[in-house]
């Protein structure tokens, strides 16, 4: 038991000094060839089976679990990765509790669905870690595509548009690609640097280029794009974060949790990351999840999730939910906070408790707070971007904005869920109609 | 609980479940663990004369699996015992000593002359056993020497032998009979006329488990080369249950009792073979893939379902089912069925559909919401749909009743029994009496 533990303020080391190796280790360990053959002898091979329909990528998940079954992994990587070329990535951070295990048919008949994420994740392991990239590009085009955001969508468009010939130009505003897959999701959901590993395999097709450190409107405008390439897709994701609304939230201490999160997966050492002894976390989402369980992963004595309606509306999966009030995390429901209270620096957080129609019901709430992360969801920046809709660039079906030649996808763009898998998804068919106008 | 005694070809055993020849029966030290377990007999591994057969020192068996890594068939390249006879005789007398309720049946394979088996007999019974089962069915190594399934392969050698046998031993004779033949019932008819108690079958089909893709060898490979081996387990028990049920049926074999043989895994398996027509079981592959143990299983699942049927002694299981064992012809093709799925059981898969579409008739309809329901109008009642489904009763095959419509046809369903021999598509047909 470490000396810090009951420290008050923020500080780093809370935990003994050997416990954090195993604190941030991989959640779902990978399978081992066994138990994947064990998990793949579960499957039914269902026609037009449920699991396809429920991932946003379409993934031949019967296929790809037979042809694990019968030996041959990399051509069940091979059927993976032709629909979803993140597929290392997704099998790791898909919610697949809400996706294609939801709709496993041994779900409905034993409610327990057979590993589709877990297979995936060894099929696509398996090849991914040969270093061979089962792909090849289409004799060149000539045509020119500048990709904005070398997240899940804008690095999935770029894949499937270097395959088919095109010159691609990738500009992304951090120093390192792969967008929310290495800055935004938890340490303990993709370990051992896959995400760069991920980026570094997916670039082996060739005729893409990386400019890191290009922000669109400060280094690049989209004009200049526009002016310069033959067809433009922004992929750039949410930058900003929305605001508490609640008294003295500029006090220190009260963070993004997104930054929280960012800077832990760019932390050497996770034991130097400094965290509060009591921590509360706003929102109800995956990011929420995220920041909540890996503060208590940190050490944090008392982490409270605080969400503003019943866990049913929460958008963190059960799972989610589950893995968090594992590790010890209190999630309170149906309030909002009100005030930060502290002299310079938080020290309490105030809740009303409000009704399901979101009233106040004039009970109060006090949570010690040495450190606030907020994590209500992100908002959309720039200026000068094709029309919105809602809060988001306007897209249809294939992607395409109100601007000729540009397509835009991700959580920058309108309808389907903010998650990765659909980021790829919407990414990859941008780049097929991208292909069809170019060269149609 | 049911009594389980069993008494056949007048050896008694505490219950129908023997073991039969083949390493588990091998040694003393086996079959004293089987005994303590609860089996009811064995068949001691094939004697020979000496000296004693040498077996390949790398691997015997070959394995097919299903889902989960299931033995499903199991083939195996050994031979008979490759230990002195003498041993084999003493260990034989000791354990029989020491478990005088349990069958003690000794399996003898020797060279096909009379003489050999005028000099093995007395020797097995001086050990008290109960009684010999002749193998006539080992496929592999022992029938290239001219024994094993080279004699059950001519019927007039199996009469021949049995004779020397019946005329050179008071103990009951039981012959057992390959499956790597055209018609079981002309070796059984050669074991009965050659003066046999009973017949025992299936011995092992001829079988190449797998191929090494490597190395381009059959499986299981010896330095490289492989040889056909005799195959075995639950993959081959509808292959046993039907030779069983033709003896059966026989009118001229009727009254040979049967030792059933051949995937034998659980009570029930049991309980069909001995429903065919067998008197007895006799069990390998289950007890080498699951231990001795499962003999536990066999005799409470036996007596339970005996129990439920009220029967009181295993008799009244065996033939229960040999009147209904008929010819294609004599099948009623006024019988009419149709599949039903069961909409609160059905887990969507869809299999029933992709079979039906795909490969048969096309008479199940997908919804968008992927409900599947059976197309009266195209559904020939093949069952293809209930073997695919994964979910146990959740399709069924439901009889019409006589007097309605099939709307396949269009015709009302006959409630009188009709079969081919006087169908009028049939060029052979006689008019119905």
């Amino acid at each position: 038991m470490s000396q810090k533990m009951f420290e008050p303020g923020i500080t780093a080391g809370r935990l003994e000094a050997s416990a954090y190796a195993d604190q941030f280790s991989d959640l779902h360990p990978p399978l081992d060839p066994h138990e994947a053959l064990v998990a793949a002898d579960r499957c039914y091979f269902c026609h037009d089976a449920p699991c396809i329909t429920a991932c946003p990528t379409d993934i031949d998940i019967p296929l790809f679990i037979r042809q694990i079954a019968t030996g041959t992994p990399d051509a069940a990587a091979k059927t993976i990765l032709s629909q979803n070329i993140m597929g290392g990535m997704c099998a790791r951070v898909c919610p697949t509790e809400q996706l294609c295990e939801q709709a496993c048919v041994r779900e409905a008949a034993e409610g327990k669905p057979v590993k589709i994420g877990e297979l995936q994740r060894f099929a696509t392991d398996h090849l991914q870690q040969q270093g061979k990239h089962p792909f090849e590009r289409a004799t060149p085009t000539g045509k020119r595509v500048a990709v904005v955001g070398a997240g899940p969508a804008g690095l999935s468009c770029a894949h499937r548009l270097a395959m088919m010939g095109h010159e691609v130009v990738v500009h992304d505003a951090r120093p390192k690609p792969g967008g929310l897959n290495e800055y935004g999701i938890a340490t303990y959901k993709t370990t051992n640097g896959f995400a760069q590993a991920e980026v570094d395999w997916l670039m082996q097709i060739g005729g893409i280029t990386l400019q890191t450190g290009s922000a669109l409107g400060a280094d690049i405008t989209l004009e200049g794009l526009k002016a310069d390439y033959d067809a433009v897709f922004l992929g750039m994701g949410l930058g900003g974060v929305n605001a508490l609304g609640a008294d003295g939230e500029d006090k220190t201490g009260v963070l993004d949790a997104v930054d929280f999160i960012a800077d832990l997966r760019q932390a050497g050492d996770v034991a130097q990351v400094p965290i509060g002894r009591d921590v509360v976390v706003i929102g109800g989402g995956m990011t929420a999840i995220d920041a909540a369980v890996q503060a208590k992963l940190l050490g944090a004595l008392n982490v409270t999730l605080v969400y503003r309606r019943g866990r049913d509306r929460m958008n963190a999966s059960v799972f989610e939910q589950d893995l968090a009030a594992s590790k010890g995390v209190r999630i309170v429901n149906h309030a909002v906070p009100v005030a930060v209270h502290g002299n310079g620096a938080v020290r309490e957080i105030e809740f009303e408790y409000v009704d399901a129609d979101m009233k106040g019901t004039g009970q109060m709430l006090r949570l010690a707070a040495d450190q606030v992360f907020k994590a209500i969801g992100q908002t959309l920046q720039g200026d000068a971007l094709p029309a919105l809709e809602g809060r988001k660039i306007k897209v249809d079906g294939t992607g395409r904005t109100s601007v000729d030649g540009i397509w835009a996808g991700g959580d920058c763009a309108s309808g389907g869920d903010d998650l990765t898998v659909t980021a790829v998804a919407e990414g990859r068919d941008a780049a097929m109609d991208i292909h069809m106008t170019l060269v149609g | 609980m049911a009594d389980l005694r069993s008494e056949f070809v007048g050896i008694k055993s505490p219950n129908p479940f023997w073991l039969a020849s083949a390493p588990p029966t091998d040694k003393e030290y086996n079959v004293r663990r089987a005994f303590e377990a609860g089996w009811g007999g064995v068949v001691w591994k094939t004697l020979g004369i000496d000296p004693p057969v040498v077996n390949v020192n790398g691997p015997r068996y070959g394995a097919i699996y299903g889902a989960d890594r299931r033995l499903l068939g199991l083939n195996n390249i050994e031979l008979i015992t490759d230990r002195p006879l003498a041993l084999n005789l003493q260990e034989i007398k000791s354990v029989k000593r020491d478990y005088p309720d349990r069958a003690m049946v000794v399996s003898l394979m020797v060279p096909c002359e009379e003489e050999p088996w005028k000099f093995i007999l007395p020797l097995v019974e001086e050990t008290g056993a109960d009684g010999v089962e002749l193998n006539f069915g080992c496929p592999h190594g022992m029938s290239e020497r001219g024994m094993g399934a080279a004699v059950g392969q001519v019927p007039e050698y199996i009469e021949m032998v049995t004779r020397w046998v019946k005329a050179s031993t008071r103990m009951p004779v039981i012959v057992k009979l390959t499956p790597n033949i055209a018609d079981i019932r002309k070796p059984a008819e050669a074991a009965q006329r050659g003066g046999a108690d009973a017949v025992s079958l299936i011995n092992t089909i001829n079988s190449i488990t797998s191929v090494d893709l490597d190395l381009f060898a059959p499986e299981p490979t010896i330095d490289g080369k492989g040889a056909h081996g005799g195959y075995c387990g639950p993959a081959v028990k509808p292959i046993a249950l039907n030779m069983v049920a033709e003896i059966a049926r026989d009118p001229g074999l009727s009254q040979i009792p049967i030792s059933g043989i051949g995937g034998v895994t659980t009570w029930r398996d049991a309980a069909e073979f001995m429903a065919l027509g067998a008197g007895n079981v006799q069990v390998c592959t289950a007890a080498m893939t699951y231990g001795f143990k499962i003999v536990e299983e066999m005799i409470s699942g036996l007596s339970e379902y005996m129990d439920g049927k009220g029967m009181t002694s295993v008799d009244q299981l065996v033939r229960k089912a040999v009147p209904n064992v008929t010819d294609w012809n004599q099948l009623n093709l006024n019988y009419i069925a149709k599949a039903k799925i069961n909409e609160d059981l059905c887990i969507s898969c869809g299999r029933c559909f992709a079979a039906c579409e795909d490969t048969s008739h096309q008479a199940i309809a997908m919804s968008e919401d992927r409900t599947f329901s059976v197309i009266d109008e195209e559904c020939v009642a093949c069952n293809l749909c209930v073997n695919v489904c994964p979910v146990e009763n959740c399709i069924t095959m439901e009889a019409m009743t006589p007097g309605t419509t099939d709307p396949r046809t269009g015709k009302v369903v006959e409630a009188d029994y009709a079969n081919w021999t006087t169908h009028p598509n049939n060029p052979a047909a006689t008019a119905a009496e």
